[in-house]
């Protein structure tokens, strides 16, 4: 076996995913036999390397169903740094502000700034609707290429943000565009196959659901130059709730917003907030955290509610 | 066309009162990610309004021309004075899924 061969390594940095339940209730793939257990919250992060996500924040929102999303978000960074063992850093999924505002810019910064985390941030759509969709670049675009994408390595793990807001397509799907997928290739070309590799994109890169543009058009060729890892962990937002899938050795996530919580495919009429019980609403609201629990080993992903 | 027609002239009587309180021209309403009246026939030289009524911002992009609107946040509108004749198709800008169309003639 050598440390390039994807057939053999896989195994090594096997994904574990972990959906949310208090503590937090855990689903390994190993050898391709999925094993559930339940962890508490400190095991994940109780040895090696831990980064935290947050995510569609959306500073400056304002109606019924949470007027505070100050708040809320304040609750959720509170929560990434009380953390048994602080995350290396923080990852924002996009739509930091609701509406690209200076203001709500400027609370995102205070508020980012004040956890004493790295933070590495990607656009969402609400980001970039000011000054001709410049907004975003004008305060999280420095050393980053076209509309904000970028990539780093910490910990053996190579880290790829993606931008797939801009110039979204008529069917309404988000969109990564050529100039940033021959980016991502030439990223990748040259990397060993046992680098675990997690990229964090606003808009999921699978198709959650179309009709709602809960998907990116052109993902899959992302995913393309992804495959012959033996490791890709893919986080995204937007969508305001948990899912998850894999496939082969790709381990699909979306993380809760800390606003407002959007409703489910199939049940709701459409993407937009969902109303929920007073005093409910924080249940609803979270922030993923994911860690590197031993060199070599799965990565973690754990979602915990700011309640409940 | 005469289907077209049919329902440019529904949704103007439909339209009326709405129009009469917001001032110049037909008024379309953008509720829950859709546009409606989705087609909209106009006389040339019409103003049309159209104001967001959803928690979630959106804007208006009609599709080949330069006609752009801001995001417009929970009840913003946006108007825009249609002179040449035609069929304009537009989507919303943050959310392209969302379709609608004005016909001026």
């Amino acid at each position: 076996m050598t440390p390039d061969d994807p057939t053999t390594t896989p195994r090594r940095n096997f994904l574990k995913c972990m959906t949310w339940a208090g503590s937090a209730m855990v689903w390994t793939v190993a050898g391709g036999i999925p094993r559930a257990h339940i962890v508490g919250q400190a095991e994940a992060a109780a040895t090696g390397f831990t980064f935290a996500q947050v995510s569609d924040s959306h500073l400056g929102f304002d109606k019924p169903v949470n007027t505070d999303v100050t708040g809320t978000f304040q609750a959720a960074l509170t929560q990434v740094t009380g953390a048994a063992v602080k995350p290396s850093f923080l990852i924002h999924t996009g739509d930091i502000t609701h509406l690209s505002k200076p203001a709500q810019f400027d609370d995102a910064a205070r508020l980012l700034g004040a956890t004493g985390l790295d933070v590495h941030t990607v656009p969402g759509e609400h980001d970039i609707l000011e000054d001709d969709r410049k907004s975003y670049l004008n305060h999280y675009g420095k050393g980053t290429r076209g509309d904000g994408w970028y990539s780093f390595d910490q910990q053996g793990i190579h880290f790829i943000g993606l931008v797939n807001v801009v110039n979204l397509q008529g069917n309404g799907l988000g969109d990564l565009g050529p100039e940033q997928l021959e980016w991502l290739e030439r990223d990748l070309k040259g990397r060993s196959a046992s680098t675990p590799i997690v990229v964090f994109a606003h808009v999921p890169l699978w198709i959650v659901n179309q009709d709602w543009g809960w998907g990116t058009s052109d993902g899959a060729q992302a995913l393309g130059y992804l495959k012959r890892f033996g490791s890709v962990t893919v986080l995204n937002g937007h969508i305001h709730q948990v899912m998850q899938k894999v496939e082969g050795h790709v381990a699909f996530h979306t993380a809760r917003s800390t606003a407002f919580p959007q409703g489910v495919p199939g049940v709701a009429k459409g993407p937009g907030p969902m109303m929920v019980p007073a005093g409910a609403l924080r249940t609803y609201l979270g922030t993923t955290k994911v860690s590197l629990v031993t060199p070599g080993a799965p990565l973690a992903i754990v979602d915990t509610p700011l309640m409940g | 066309m005469r289907t077209l027609t049919r329902l440019g002239v529904m949704a103007a009587c439909l339209l009326a009162p709405l129009a009469a309180r917001s001032g110049d021209g037909p008024a379309i309403g953008i509720d829950n990610f859709t546009f409606a009246p989705g087609t909209l026939t106009i006389a040339p030289g019409t103003e049309v309004t159209w104001t967001n009524h959803d928690d979630i911002p959106h804007s208006i992009v009609v599709t080949g021309t330069s006609i752009r609107s801001k995001a417009l946040d929970t009840d913003q509108t946006f108007a825009w004075r249609f002179d040449q004749a035609g069929t304009f198709t537009y989507i919303c800008g943050l959310h392209p899924q969302m379709h609608g169309q004005i016909v001026v003639k």
